[in-house]
């Protein structure tokens, strides 16, 4: 009988074959946290008695979240975490280098690997062919001590997307039409595996987006087959030698395999307040914005801020809606700069954050107010998330944030393409 | 030990279990935990008693790795979370910090029911209603988890995952 993607890798890192609704002891290649889950998971970390890590070179520290702090109880701590890291040789990504998740996948993740991270997005990983998931500081404290982790083999739910991708419709609008789909427990302790047509000539921006959106859906890891666009993608980030081939067995068994046609696809959006929440542009009717939000770690890369830039080439953004931009690493940051794509945004009114998570979580850099709303295209928009419990989240792809944000109401990109 | 039920709707998040705007607090646990699930119930932690149940629907826990979820409900007295379905993430974090996470059918109880929860046996007694609510037992490694005290107190001890 043939494997999955997860039965595959997992049972590569069991060193015996595992199915789903196994329970297994595996082993971990990287393990990461970010500066709201690391403080906790040191914490565990001292409690369970330890003083090192097991593989200091692939447990890393990222600083995304309060990058830079905006208080001195989050700089605060950044020291904990700093001091700890320093103490054991761990690896420190700090203010300013970017999200966990996009910096591991420029520099770490290969096709393959069993990637722990407490924070629950560390599943964009899926889209290098890893079995990346996240989860909470304890468990990120165990992998980081023990180099292994206990997972249930899941069971996969195979995505197959077929068809050319209308103008103006892209990643974000498939995992958030599959999320309509299936509902945001449709995944629950699932893996997804995507594939088909229209998946194979994803790009990797694209990938990482539907990857990163698994989570919620619900699902454990959201996993791409390797292929020459992985290959592209590890060579562009001078790392060639971490490619392998890695593809499901055809005769793998599925728990379900769900159809999307992707000719049919609209620019599609998630409306207050919880992801599953779908309506396609045409059924959205009038909404008027008060902020759009390009970045987070479900499309902070070059390839959304060149979407955005091509439709607001030589527009302004409506004086009546700000537009808040936030790279998701250095290098997106200065591959925008380089490209001039962010010059366009610029030049259009929209404000630059520094790379990092930004005001996704609620933190800082665009906390909505009362009666507020914003266009975002992050992939949550749970009430309260980006501040006020009073304010209203919309989710959609880059495209839909540059015509939100020319038109100060959320806008149909196909017009601009 | 017998508690009182406090019921919540649908796709509790982690979010509105602990919402990011108190991310400042997460240093400082018993100040955060006076915030738990304030946009859906206000004053919550000061309504609690210890032993309480929270008793909600499909999908609670959704969202964020945030294991402080887990953690202000326990510190809030939460003797066990009840749910027709929980998230994932969620859920290792609450057995990893000893709390139960059982799924069962809740719409059986009501706001205010007096309940007791048998882990072992896999029932919850409703005191109130006179009925007896099976659920399916949990995996073992989850009672193992929570039979050592948590994740955290069983690496302490074995210095590795023994866990079946």
């Amino acid at each position: 009988m043939g494997m999955t993607l997860a039965e595959k890798i997992l049972s590569e890192h069991v060193e015996k074959e595992v199915r789903q609704g196994e329970i297994a002891v595996v082993k971990v290649d990287l393990a990461y946290t970010q500066d709201g889950t690391g403080p906790l998971a040191v914490r565990k970390i001292q409690e369970m008695g330890f003083k090192e890590v097991y593989n200091p070179k692939k447990t890393i520290f990222f600083f995304d979240h309060a990058a830079p702090s905006p208080r001195f109880e989050l700089s605060n701590d950044h020291t904990f975490m700093r001091d700890f890291a320093k103490r054991t040789g761990s690896q420190v990504s700090d203010v300013g280098n970017g999200i966990s998740h996009q910096v591991v996948a420029e520099r770490e993740v290969k096709p393959g690997d069993v990637v722990i991270g407490a924070d629950s997005h560390t599943c964009t990983g899926g889209a290098l062919g890893a079995f990346a998931t996240g989860v909470g500081s304890t468990d990120a404290a165990v992998a980081m001590v023990l180099g292994k982790i206990w997972l249930r083999v899941p069971e996969t739910i195979r995505v197959v997307v077929e068809g050319k991708l209308p103008i103006g419709v892209y990643g974000k609008d498939i995992i958030l039409h599959l999320i309509g789909k299936i509902s945001a427990a449709g995944g629950t302790y699932k893996a997804l595996e995507f594939t088909g047509d229209t998946i194979e000539s994803l790009k990797m921006a694209g990938r990482m987006t539907i990857a990163n959106m698994a989570v919620e859906a619900g699902a454990k890891v959201g996993l791409f087959p390797s292929d020459e666009i992985t290959r592209s993608w590890l060579n562009r980030m001078e790392r060639p030698q971490d490619f392998r081939k890695l593809s499901p067995d055809p005769d793998a068994v599925y728990e379900k395999t769900v159809m999307i046609n992707a000719k049919e696809l609209k620019p599609t959006i998630a409306c207050p307040h919880q992801v599953d929440n779908i309506k396609t542009i045409d059924e959205i009717g009038d909404v008027n914005v008060d902020q759009v939000y390009l970045g987070t770690s479900c499309n902070g890369r070059l390839e959304d801020f060149q979407i955005a830039a091509k439709i607001l080439k030589g527009k302004k953004i409506h004086p009546k809606t700000r537009m808040i931009v936030t790279p998701g690493s250095r290098l997106v940051y200065l591959e925008a700069l380089r490209d001039g794509a962010l010059e366009t945004l610029i030049e259009s009114g929209a404000i630059v954050m520094p790379p990092g998570c930004g005001a996704c979580v609620g933190l800082h850099e665009g906390v909505l107010g009362d009666g507020e709303v914003c266009l975002a295209t992050q992939p949550r928009n749970f009430k309260g998330r980006m501040g006020s419990p009073k304010s209203f989240i919309y989710l959609g792809s880059p495209a839909i944030a540059a015509a939100t944000a020319i038109e100060g109401k959320i806008a149909d990109p196909r017009k601009y393409l | 030990m017998e508690g009182k039920v406090w019921k919540f709707g649908d796709a509790i998040s982690t979010d509105h279990i602990i919402p990011g705007r108190y991310f400042y607090l997460r240093s400082n646990l018993p100040e955060l935990s006076k915030h738990i699930l304030e946009y859906e119930r206000p004053g919550f932690s000061d309504m609690v008693s210890p032993g309480d149940f929270i008793v909600a629907g499909q999908n609670f826990g959704l969202g964020s790795s945030r294991e402080h979820a887990a953690i202000v409900i326990k510190m809030n007295g939460i003797q066990a979370v009840l749910a027709e379905s929980f998230a994932r993430i969620f859920y290792r974090n609450c057995f990893n910090n000893g709390l139960p996470a059982i799924i069962c059918d809740t719409k059986k109880f009501r706001e205010e029911d007096v309940i007791e929860l048998f882990v072992d046996e896999g029932k919850i007694i409703n005191h109130t209603r006179n009925e007896t609510i099976a659920f399916t037992a949990l995996p073992p490694v989850m009672k193992r988890i929570l039979s050592d005290g948590g994740l955290v107190e069983h690496v302490k001890r074995y210095k590795d995952l023994k866990l079946f």
